[in-house]
C-alpha cells in the first residue's frame, strides 16, 4: 500500500476494484457537476488460480475494460494503474477489496459456546471473515474429537475467546491446550507461522502465551467479552484485519503487488459491505438488513437499533454451492417455487452441473426460474441462520419486577424482527442481474417475508463493497455515491403477520398518492402490485382484521408515507410465516397466480 | 472484443506432466535428483505426530490442578502405556493413596498445573508417498519430497470421487456413445483402470467396486446414481477422500452424456499402457479437476506443452463444448463472436457467441457457457 497523503478535495476520479472469488469487477467514481457518480463499470475473470495465480492480472484486465468504456487510460503499458488523474488519463486514487482464494478463513475457540465463544465469532464475522469451526467446551465434542477437528482444519487464523476478564482462567488454558499440540496448518502452506489472537480473559494471556511454542505467532487483544453484560469487538476486529493483511493476503497469488498499488488498506468485501450498510442505517436511524448471495457463500448483514450482526452461510450459494442449496432444503422445497412443470432427474444433473462448472448462466426462461427457485430457498436458509445467530448477549442475569411476571423473555432471544424492518437490501449475482426487478423483489418477499411495511432495494451493480473501503478513505464521495447510484429503489412491500383461510378478509387498504390513488379490501393469500414510480411517495392507510398485525399489532390500524420504486408498492396477504399448499398442484397454482399478478416473467 | 478468456479441461496425446509430490509435514525424501522413478515407488516418507489424548487428572484424582505436577509419577517426554500408573494421591499419612491408571498409550506431552491435564501423544503415523507419475526426478525439495518430470499422455476429467489409483489401461466401450452397464464390469478387470464411453450407470459402479477395478473413467454419470455410490448427496464439488476402493471419473458432466471422440480415441490408443489416476476434485480456490496420466516410454517422439489448466484465447475457429442447457454437450467451432450483449431467452442481457455445431446446426449461446476444447 502505497503511503500518499490524500487531499480529499484533489480527488476528482476513483478507481475501486473488487476481486471476488470468480470475477474481479472494476468501478470508476468521477466528481460531475461537483458531486461524486459512479460512472462506469467494468469485470474481468479472477486471476488467482492457475494457470496466471496473480490476482493483478484480472484487476488490470477489468481495469482496461471500464477505462475504455469510459474513455480514459487507466493502465500504463507495463501493466500498471496510472496515477494521478490528468486530463484523460488515470485516476487520483485506487482501492480494492477481496474475497478471492475463498476469502479470510478462520477458527474461533471460547470457553461457553453461547457467550465468550459467539462473541469471538462475531468478532470474526464482523470482519468479514468465515468461520470454520467454533470449539468450545461445552460443544458436545469430546476432547480428542476437538483436537482431530483441528488438526483437519486449514485455517487462516485462529481467534481464541474465554473467561470474563478476573473470571475463569483454567477453562481458557484448558482449549489452549487441545489447539496448540493439534498445530494446525495455515491454509497457504508452511511458509508462515499461524497467526492466533487471544482476546479472552486478561488474566489468563500469559498462561495462554505459554502453551504455545514459536510454530504460532500470538497477539493478544483487549477481551471481547470483558464482563457478561457487555461486547467488545473492535480490538479483536482490527487485529482480524491487521493479520488479514500482513500474513493472509501476503501469500496469496499476486497480492503483495495489489497491495502495494492500493491507497488504502485492502478489505475483505464482507467486512466492507457490513461497514457501508452500518453507516447508513446509523445516519438514517432505521433498522436494515442486507444480503449478498454469492456462487459460494450467502452473506447476510442487519443492524437493528444500532446493533450491528453479520453471518456467512458458508455452503449456501448459486454455483459452487448449488447442489448443497438443494441438499439441505431438499428439492421439494425448492420446486414449490417452481409454477412450470419440470423433471426432477434431469434438474438434480442440471445442478450437478452447474456445480463443476460454476461460471454457466441460465439461457433459456425454465433455467432462469429453477435457479431463482434455487436462490429463494438458500435466502430463506441463511436468514433463518442469521436470526439464530443475532441474539441479544446469552448468559446476562435479568433484572425483573413483578410487572415483567408475564413477560418471558430470557436473554440469547434474537433481535432481528421482520416487523420493525424499515429497509431491506439484495445484492450478488442471481439477485442484482435479475432481468427484471419484479423478479428480486419477490425472492426477497418469499425467502426473508418481511412484515408491515419494508422499503426493498437493490445494490445496482454490487457497488457496496467499493463504497465499504471507500468510506476509509473518503465518507463524503462513499455516501453521495450510495444515495445517488448505488442502491435502486423496488418499491416498499406491505404484509399482513398472521395467519387466516384462504378468501377470508384480511385488510383494508386506502392509497393517496399524486400519483396513485386506490382502495379495496384483500382476502388472505394473495398479492397485489400497484405502480408507483422511484420519485413517487404516496400516504397508505391499512385496517388489518383481527388475526393479522401490520405493525400497530392484531387488528390495529396503520398509516404511513411508502416509498415508491421500479416495481411499485406490493401488498402481501398470503399471510407470516409463509405456508405454501403442501398438495403441489395446488402450490403450483398459488405460485403461478402470484407469478402473473407480479409480472416476473411475462414477455 | 475479438476473443475472450475461457478455461478449459486439457486433453494432451503428448506434454510433460510436472508431478510435485510432498509430504504434509517435514520427513525424509528417499530420491535424489536424476533418478528414474515408477508410478508406485515410494519417493518421501515422514511420521505424522500421532493422536492426542488429553487425561484430566484432576477430575479423576479429586485433586486441585495445581497438585498434579507433585503427584506424577512420570514426567514429560516419558512413554507410558495403556494401564500404566503414572500419578498417585499422597493419601492420609501416606495411606489410601489413589493411583492413576493411564488410559492411552504414548509419550507425555504436557503436564498442566493450571487445568490439571495430562497430554498424551499417541504413536506417530507413519505416512508415505508415492511418485503418482512414472519419470524422472527434476527437482528435490529437501525435507519436502521432489519434483517429478514425466512425458505423458494427459487427461483432465470434470469430476471425480475417490484419490489416486494405479492400473493398466483397458477400454471396453466400443463407442464413446456406449452406455457402461454392470455386465460389463467382469473380475478380470481387477486393478485395472476401465474407459468406458457414456454414462456410467450406478450399477456398473457398484459392480466395479466389488471387483477390485482400480478406476472407472466415463462421460457421464447421473447425480441419483453418484448419491447411491456415495451414500449421500454431495453438496459442494470438493472431492478425493472418499474411500470407495475404486476411483470414478468422468470427463464430460452430470447425466447422459458422451465422452467426447478425441478422450475416447486417445484413451482407446493408449489400451494396456500402465497408468496412473486421481479422482480429488475441488471447484474452489485451488482448481483442482481429476486426472488420468499415462507415462509414455520416452521414444514416442517429442512432448510439447506441459500439463495443467488451460488458458485458452476464445476466438472464431476455436472448437469449444456447450456446457450449459439447452445445448449441454453440444461440441463445434466458434463462428462468430458479436461484441454486443444480447438477450437470452431467460430475458437476460449477456455477451454471446455463435457456435457452428458438428451437426451443422448454428447456435447461439452466452459466452460463459462454452469451454474451450484443448489440443
Amino acid at each position: 500500500m502505497t503511503q500518499r497523503q490524500l487531499d480529499p478535495d484533489k480527488i476528482d476520479v476513483i478507481l475501486a476494484t473488487d476481486c471476488g472469488s470468480t470475477t474481479t469487477k472494476a468501478i470508476l467514481i468521477e466528481k460531475v457537476d461537483g458531486h461524486y457518480r459512479q460512472t462506469h463499470r467494468g469485470e474481468a475473470p479472477t486471476t488467482v488460480e492457475e494457470p496466471v495465480a496473480d490476482v493483478t492480472v484480472g484487476v488490470t484486465n477489468a481495469a482496461t475494460e471500464v477505462g475504455e468504456l469510459a474513455g480514459r487510460r487507466l493502465v500504463d503499458d507495463n501493466g500498471e494503474i496510472i496515477r494521478p488523474a490528468r486530463g484523460n488519463e488515470g485516476c487520483d486514487i485506487y482501492i480494492s477489496t477481496s474475497s478471492a482464494g475463498g476469502g479470510l478463513q478462520i477458527l474461533v475457540t471460547g470457553v461457553v459456546e453461547e457467550m465468550s465463544a459467539a462473541s469471538a465469532k462475531r468478532a470474526a464475522l464482523g470482519a468479514g471473515a468465515i468461520v470454520l469451526d467454533v470449539i468450545s467446551s461445552n460443544d458436545r465434542r469430546r476432547p480428542h474429537e476437538q483436537i482431530q477437528r483441528i488438526r483437519e482444519l486449514r485455517p487462516d487464523m485462529v481467534v481464541m475467546a474465554g473467561g470474563t476478564d478476573g473470571g475463569t482462567k483454567k477453562h481458557v488454558v484448558k482449549i489452549a491446550e487441545l489447539v496448540a499440540p493439534a498445530k494446525p496448518r495455515p491454509r497457504f502452506g508452511g511458509k508462515y507461522r499461524m497467526p492466533v489472537i487471544y482476546a479472552g480473559n486478561q488474566e489468563a494471556a500469559a498462561l495462554v502465551a505459554n502453551t504455545f511454542d514459536e510454530s504460532v505467532t500470538l497477539s493478544v487483544v483487549e477481551n471481547v467479552r470483558p464482563t457478561l453484560e457487555r461486547e467488545n469487538l473492535e480490538p479483536a476486529r482490527d487485529c482480524i484485519h491487521d493479520l488479514f493483511l500482513e500474513h493472509v493476503m501476503a501469500h496469496a497469488p499476486g497480492y503483495n503487488r495489489l497491495m502495494e498499488w492500493t491507497d488504502a488498506p485492502i478489505m475483505p468485501t464482507p467486512g466492507a459491505v457490513g461497514n457501508i450498510l452500518r453507516q447508513i442505517a446509523e445516519r438514517n436511524g432505521i433498522n436494515a438488513v442486507g444480503v449478498d448471495i454469492g456462487g459460494a457463500t450467502t452473506d447476510v448483514f442487519s443492524v437493528f437499533d444500532g446493533v450491528f450482526n453479520r453471518t456467512v452461510s458458508a455452503n449456501l450459494g448459486m454455483s459452487y454451492s448449488i447442489s448443497n442449496v438443494c441438499a439441505e432444503a431438499g428439492m421439494p422445497s425448492v420446486l414449490r417455487w417452481v409454477h412450470l412443470d419440470m423433471d426432477e432427474r434431469e434438474l438434480r444433473n442440471r445442478v450437478k452441473n452447474k456445480m463443476i462448472r460454476p461460471t454457466t448462466i441460465p439461457q433459456t426462461l425454465e433455467a432462469l426460474v429453477f435457479e431463482q427457485a434455487v436462490s429463494r430457498e438458500a435466502l430463506r436458509l441463511a436468514y433463518l441462520q442469521h436470526k439464530e445467530f443475532a441474539t441479544t448477549l446469552k448468559g446476562v442475569q435479568q433484572q425483573r419486577t413483578v410487572g415483567d411476571t408475564f413477560s418471558q423473555l430470557s436473554s440469547g432471544q434474537s433481535i432481528v424482527n421482520n416487523m420493525t424492518l424499515n429497509l431491506l437490501v439484495a445484492s450478488g449475482g442471481v439477485l442484482s442481474h435479475a432481468p427484471r426487478m419484479e423478479q428480486t423483489a419477490a425472492m426477497m418477499i418469499d425467502a426473508f417475508e418481511p412484515e408491515g411495511f419494508t422499503e426493498l432495494a437493490k445494490d445496482s451493480i454490487f457497488m457496496m463493497p467499493h463504497l465499504g473501503v471507500l468510506a476509509q478513505v473518503h465518507p463524503q464521495a462513499a455516501l453521495e455515491v450510495f444515495e445517488r447510484d448505488c442502491l435502486i429503489y423496488l418499491g416498499t412491500c406491505i404484509a399482513a403477520k398472521g395467519r387466516g383461510r384462504a378468501g377470508r378478509p384480511c385488510f383494508r387498504y386506502e392509497i393517496e398518492g399524486p400519483s396513485l390513488r386506490e382502495q379495496g379490501e384483500m382476502p388472505v393469500g394473495e398479492m397485489k402490485l400497484f405502480p408507483l414510480g422511484p420519485e413517487d411517495r404516496a400516504q397508505v392507510k391499512i385496517e388489518p382484521r383481527r388475526g393479522f398485525d401490520v405493525g400497530a399489532g392484531s387488528g390495529r390500524p396503520v398509516e404511513k408515507e411508502v416509498r415508491g420504486g421500479t416495481v411499485g408498492l406490493i401488498l402481501d396477504t398470503r399471510g407470516r410465516p409463509l405456508i405454501l399448499p403442501d398438495d403441489r398442484s395446488e402450490c403450483r397454482q398459488a405460485v403461478a397466480t402470484w407469478t402473473q399478478t407480479l409480472g416476473l416473467y411475462n414477455s | 472484443m475479438g476473443h475472450a478468456y475461457t478455461p478449459g479441461l486439457q486433453v494432451s496425446e503428448r506434454t510433460v506432466y510436472r508431478a510435485r509430490r510432498t509430504l504434509p509435514i517435514p520427513g525424509e525424501v528417499l530420491v535424489n535428483q536424476g533418478d528414474r522413478v515408477q508410478a508406485r515407488d515410494v519417493v518421501a516418507q515422514t511420521d505424522l505426530p500421532g493422536d492426542i489424548f488429553p487425561l484430566n487428572l484432576a477430575n479423576q484424582l479429586s485433586v486441585m490442578p495445581g497438585d498434579i505436577p507433585q503427584l506424577m509419577l512420570k514426567k514429560e517426554g516419558d512413554y507410558i502405556s495403556e494401564g500404566e500408573v503414572i500419578a498417585m494421591t499422597n493419601g492420609i499419612f501416606g495411606m489410601f493413596r489413589t493411583p492413576y491408571h493411564s488410559r492411552a498409550t504414548g509419550t507425555i506431552e504436557s503436564v498442566s498445573g493450571i487445568t490439571g491435564q495430562v497430554i498424551v501423544r499417541g504413536k506417530p503415523i507413519p505416512v508415505q508417498v508415492r511418485a503418482y507419475a512414472s519419470g524422472v526426478v527434476s527437482e528435490v525439495l529437501p525435507g519436502e519430497g521432489c519434483v517429478i518430470e514425466s512425458q505423458a499422455t494427459f487427461v483432465q476429467g470434470i469430476f471425480g470421487v475417490g484419490g489416486e489409483a494405479y492400473g493398466k489401461v483397458r477400454v471396453i466401450a466400443s463407442s464413446p456413445d456406449e452406455e457402461l452397464e454392470a455386465e460389463q464390469i467382469t473380475e478380470e478387470l481387477k486393478g485395472c483402470i476401465v474407459i468406458g464411453g457414456a454414462r456410467i450407470h450406478g450399477d456398473a459402479a457398484r459392480r466395479a467396486i466389488e471387483c477390485g477395478v482400480a478406476a472407472v473413467v466415463s462421460g457421464g454419470i447421473d447425480d441419483q446414481d453418484l448419491r447411491d455410490i456415495l451414500g449421500y448427496d454431495l453438496g459442494v464439488a470438493v472431492t478425493g477422500t472418499e474411500q470407495l476402493g475404486t476411483t470414478v471419473i468422468v470427463t464430460e458432466g452430470f447425466g447422459d452424456i458422451a465422452m467426447a471422440d478425441r478422450t475416447f480415441e486417445l484413451l482407446t490408443s493408449r489400451e494396456g499402457a500402465d497408468a496412473a489416476v486421481n479422482g480429488a476434485t475441488q471447484i474452489r480456490a485451488g482448481v483442482q479437476r481429476p486426472e488420468i496420466l499415462i507415462p509414455l516410454n520416452g521414444d514416442e517422439g517429442e512432448a510439447h506443452g506441459s500439463a495443467g489448466a488451460v488458458a485458452g484465447v476464445l476466438e472464431v475457429g476455436a472448437p469449444v463444448r456447450i456446457i450449459r442447457d439447452p445445448y449441454f454437450g453440444v461440441l463445434g467451432t466458434v463462428a462468430d463472436l458479436p461484441t454486443q450483449p444480447q438477450v437470452l431467452g431467460s430475458c437476460s442481457k449477456a455477451r454471446v457467441l455463435e457456435v457452428a455445431c458438428a451437426s451443422g446446426e448454428r447456435v447461439t449461446v452466452p459466452r460463459a457457457n462454452v469451454e474451450l476444447i484443448a489440443e
